[in-house]
């Protein structure tokens, strides 16, 4: 049993699935969605700051926040969202089966889960990378000198193949302990089963600070080794459900370039600003190209707020993991966040 | 008193034991007790508990989380329904092991409430809400598909065993294969085939929902076990109460149902126990296909909450807790069913 690899079973099933599935399903996404009165979107079975569920059974996090973003857009209502929870190894299957209309689950963006797994990604909504966590016990101030080393990681997920890739681009031996859950990996390592800890970047600041035993006596390693562009995917064969996740998500990343808030969004329909006009819909009609109204994007930032609000809620100074923008920041703020333009 | 001392330190070998041991309880004990107990914060209070330091137990992570974790995603507002749906199945398995109920309203007890629980969770009718069965989830599911999964899986497994001692050739083969084939995969294989491949071989929606589609897939592993182990109670049968039952004018159908099925059941009731306490434990793989029992509904619970993650062993525990109290229910009832 502890041999049966799930994912690679999930694999399989998913090209047959792919294989099956009818192409009856173009185009009419929107047209289901509105029907249902109900987005269905596949979160995480529970990662920090991205998809969770709180004690109530609300669902919280940047991912989430897009999907409510998606539904106000769409259904004029951020609740009208179905959540469904999707591990590592069902996501893709799920997506590709048509159980959820959008994957928002901190999923990397790459060639071959663009091309081969019949998705589409709308974008990139956080750029992440993966780093490693060590005891500072080890005197290892780089990844490069982590020869011989065996690192704990999780299995499922682009981060067992990109520490095997970075072992041989650097001509060092890197043994991985791999485990099947998060905290399981997580516990070996701080019980010193392995001598480094890998995951996403956005993780290990917080799992120093509040999970291991003694923070101090833990250090992240400076560099990263790889690249994560975390973003929202769809199921091919739907374009125009496809430019409405896409667009949705450049609405949220061009609202905060623009400086409309949640809380100013009503007030800024008196602008002058024809570029602001226009995203609220006060001025030209962009939603009609879409198949939405006017007022979507006005309704996505309504609920949610801009990127910058979400990332501050989720992620960043407001919220436990206290991130700071880095990589994420607005294209004219050092970060890489540039919005296709909204006319 | 004195047959207490000669049993722990009745020989030189028994009291070696039995010190060694006391000198690990003397050892370990006081420091469990003073983690646990003593030194534990029972309030929702997270920064008490980050201000242990783990010096104790943080079961504050239980009383905030424990909804959750017991009653999964199941709307909020509604948590009666599915407490009492697991009271009801609970309520019986109690009854069970009590020994209260007997014979038919024993059986009648073990499926009758899962099967009131499902409406119950379902709802959608007398002003009950209807609850969609991707939100059921924590113990109430649990024990469902437990309940139902040996609800199923005893009269169907009963059905294999007698059809493949069946004089037909072509019936024996096809259950001695279907047998295999269910003995041969994991069931985290049949749940994945249950949830993904199932709903192609149905036109449009018809596919029946997951909750379904995995209830059939639990009952057809489950009982190509129970047909073996039944199979194999059959067989241990003497042959000479079958005849001396036909020379007195017995029906070959009377005589399987009061004598030969009776007498199988009872012998081999600690193997069916057996299978029931490994089903109840094998529901948590149903995670994988996104229904969230137990142990499911404390992984989503827990692994993305900032403040409560760190204490994730003492929630471990307290799954662990009640999955014992299950296992110790179903441990019992076969005690009971062996001696009635």
């Amino acid at each position: 049993m502890t041999r049966f690899r799930p994912g690679r079973l999930a694999g399989a099933l998913a090209f047959t699935t792919l294989l099956a599935t009818p192409s009856a399903f173009a185009g009419k996404t929107l047209d289901a969605i509105k029907a249902k009165g109900q987005l269905t979107c596949g979160v995480s079975t529970g990662v920090i700051g991205f998809s969770a569920a709180d004690s109530q059974g609300q669902w919280k996090g940047l991912d989430v926040d897009l999907c409510k973003a998606l539904a106000a857009a769409v259904l004029g209502n951020p609740d009208k969202v179905r959540w469904v929870p999707l591990s590592s190894q069902q996501r893709f299957t799920a997506i590709q089966s048509g159980e959820v209309d959008v994957l928002s689950r901190n999923t990397t963006w790459s060639l071959t889960r663009d091309a081969a797994l019949g998705l589409h990604f709308a974008g990139v909504s956080y750029y992440d990378g993966q780093g490693f966590l060590v005891p500072k016990k080890l005197k290892v101030t780089s990844a490069k000198q982590l020869k011989n080393a065996e690192v704990c990681v999780q299995s499922g997920t682009t981060t067992e193949k990109n520490l095997a890739d970075y072992a041989r681009a650097q001509g060092i031996k890197l043994k991985p302990v791999v485990f099947d859950k998060f905290e399981a990996s997580l516990k070996a390592f701080f019980s010193g089963r392995c001598q480094a800890y890998t995951t996403d970047a956005s993780a290990l600041a917080f799992i120093r600070s509040k999970e291991a035993p003694a923070p101090d006596d833990y250090l992240v390693l400076p560099e990263l080794i790889s690249k994560e562009p975390l973003g929202p995917a769809v199921r091919r064969g739907d374009d125009e459900w496809f430019a409405i996740v896409k667009w949705t998500l450049n609405a949220l990343i061009e609202a905060e370039e623009l400086g409309i808030t949640q809380a100013r969004v009503d007030s800024l329909k008196s602008s002058p600003d024809p570029a602001v006009q226009r995203f609220l819909g006060v001025g030209e009609d962009l939603g009609k190209s879409l198949g939405l109204d006017r007022e979507w994007a006005a309704r996505a930032i309504k609920a949610v707020g801009n990127y910058g609000e979400i990332f501050n809620r989720n992620l960043g100074a407001d919220s436990p993991l206290k991130l700071p923008r880095g990589l994420n920041a607005q294209w004219n703020k050092g970060g890489l966040m540039y919005a296709q333009p909204l006319r | 008193m004195i047959a207490l001392r000669r049993a722990l330190f009745g020989d030189p070998l028994n009291a070696a034991l039995s010190l060694l041991i006391l000198a690990v309880l003397a050892l370990t004990l006081p420091s469990l007790v003073d983690w646990a107990l003593l030194k534990a914060r029972f309030a929702p209070d997270v920064a008490a508990c980050e201000a242990l330091e783990r010096s104790g137990a943080c079961w504050g992570v239980v009383t905030e989380k424990a909804r959750f974790i017991v009653l999964g995603r199941y709307p909020a507002e509604q948590g009666w329904r599915p407490a009492l749906a697991a009271g009801l199945i609970a309520g019986s398995w109690v009854a069970a092991a009590s020994g209260w109920l007997r014979g038919r309203a024993l059986i009648a007890a073990l499926t009758v409430l899962p099967l009131l629980a499902l409406p119950l969770l379902a709802g959608g009718f007398a002003g009950l809400d209807a609850v969609p069965t991707e939100l059921w989830g924590g113990l109430p599911l649990t024990l469902l598909l437990t309940g139902l999964g040996m609800a199923g899986a005893l009269p169907l497994g009963i059905a294999v065993a007698y059809g493949r001692r069946a004089p037909l050739p072509l019936l024996r083969g096809l259950l001695t294969a279907y047998v295999e084939l269910a003995r041969g995969i994991p069931l985290v294989a049949a749940l994945f085939v249950a949830s993904f491949l199932l709903p192609l071989f149905f036109p449009g929606d018809l596919a029946p929902d997951m909750l379904w589609r995995v209830l059939i897939a639990i009952v057809l592993f489950a009982a190509a076990y129970l047909s073996e182990i039944i199979r194999g109670g059959l067989q241990a049968f003497p042959e000479g109460q079958r005849s001396a039952a036909a020379a007195l004018g017995f029906s070959p159908w009377q005589i399987q149902r009061w004598i030969v099925l009776p007498q199988v059941l009872r012998h081999v009731a600690p193997s069916l126990t057996n299978s029931a306490i490994a089903l109840f434990k094998d529901t948590s793989l149903v995670t994988i296909v996104s229904l969230y029992e137990l142990t499911g509904a404390l992984g989503l619970a827990l692994s993305g909450d900032a403040q409560w993650r760190p204490f994730y062993l003492e929630a471990w525990l307290f799954i662990a807790a009640i999955y014992w109290l299950g296992c110790a229910l179903l441990a019992r009832i076969s005690q009971r069913l062996t001696q009635a």
